[in-house]
């Protein structure tokens, strides 16, 4: 193969057009700028944390099954774990969310990161939604019910049946833990092309 | 102390508490979630963080 034909392939030129848009000093950097050193900048990695332990302990319910955890002192633990990871999860994201808010972090380019965000949050609001009528119990079928009027009055009741526990579950264990992660690694590698958003007093176009 | 004991101490099989003012209504443990959010939002905000002077000083 001549050194035109490697220059053509579409591997070449995806990973030159991804390193010169993130490269490994970018991606993971050593150090970050000095206003970054506040608590309100730590919210952000402890929704990650959260996220992690949250897929973890979903995983290991899956293994055996959705009422695992009404028999076994086990399964017990691991549906706590996974319903603390899930509050802790969303409490840090509100903050997050709060503080990105007032830094308005869209600045400087950064508007797909603020969007992604916002879509993350839709997201994970919906895996929750499913997750409570997931639960097998009477609280999944209270919030169920009353949750099939409100998705009827919108007319996709016929699409998304909230009292169907197969198509719910799929929704929860599946498509939307998948949106999930897939926007939030998106999300993370748009903060590392973009940087964290300065100050308002520190110009916030980014040298990318 | 028994985890039977331990979960006396806190019992979660009781009915929810509502606060109710005009039209809003909202259970306590909901209310009190968000009063530790903001709570915690402005301790970020203003606690110092770790390291922070030594990292000026260095620029």
């Amino acid at each position: 193969m001549s050194y035109t034909d490697i220059e053509r392939q579409w591997t070449t030129r995806l990973r030159r057009r991804f390193v010169h848009l993130l490269p490994p000093e970018k991606l993971l950097p050593d150090t970050q700028p000095t206003y970054v050193s506040s608590w309100i900048y730590v919210f952000g990695v402890t929704t990650l944390a959260a996220l992690v332990v949250v897929i973890a302990s979903g995983s290991l319910l899956a293994i055996r099954g959705p009422q695992w955890w009404h028999t076994s002192s086990v399964g017990h633990f691991a549906n706590s774990l996974h319903l603390w990871s899930v509050e802790i999860f969303f409490f840090a994201m509100v903050i997050h969310l709060w503080g990105k808010y007032f830094m308005a972090a869209w600045r400087g380019g950064r508007a797909l990161t603020w969007m992604t965000g916002v879509v993350t949050f839709l997201t994970s609001i919906g895996a929750a939604f499913t997750g409570y009528v997931s639960q097998t119990n009477f609280d999944s079928q209270w919030i169920s019910t009353q949750a099939k009027d409100g998705i009827n009055a919108t007319g996709a009741g016929a699409y998304f049946n909230v009292l169907d526990m197969g198509q719910m579950l799929m929704w929860h264990i599946v498509l939307l833990p998948l949106a999930a992660v897939v926007l939030t690694g998106l999300h993370v590698l748009l903060v590392r092309v973009k940087g964290v958003v300065p100050p308002f007093d520190e110009p916030a176009k980014v040298n990318a | 102390m028994s985890a039977t004991q331990f979960a006396a101490l806190l019992p979660l099989n009781t009915l929810g508490h509502y606060l109710h003012w005009h039209f809003i209504q909202i259970s306590v443990a909901n209310f009190v979630v968000i009063v530790l959010m903001v709570v915690t939002f402005v301790i970020a905000l203003v606690a110092p963080f770790p390291g922070r002077r030594r990292r000026k000083e260095n620029q």
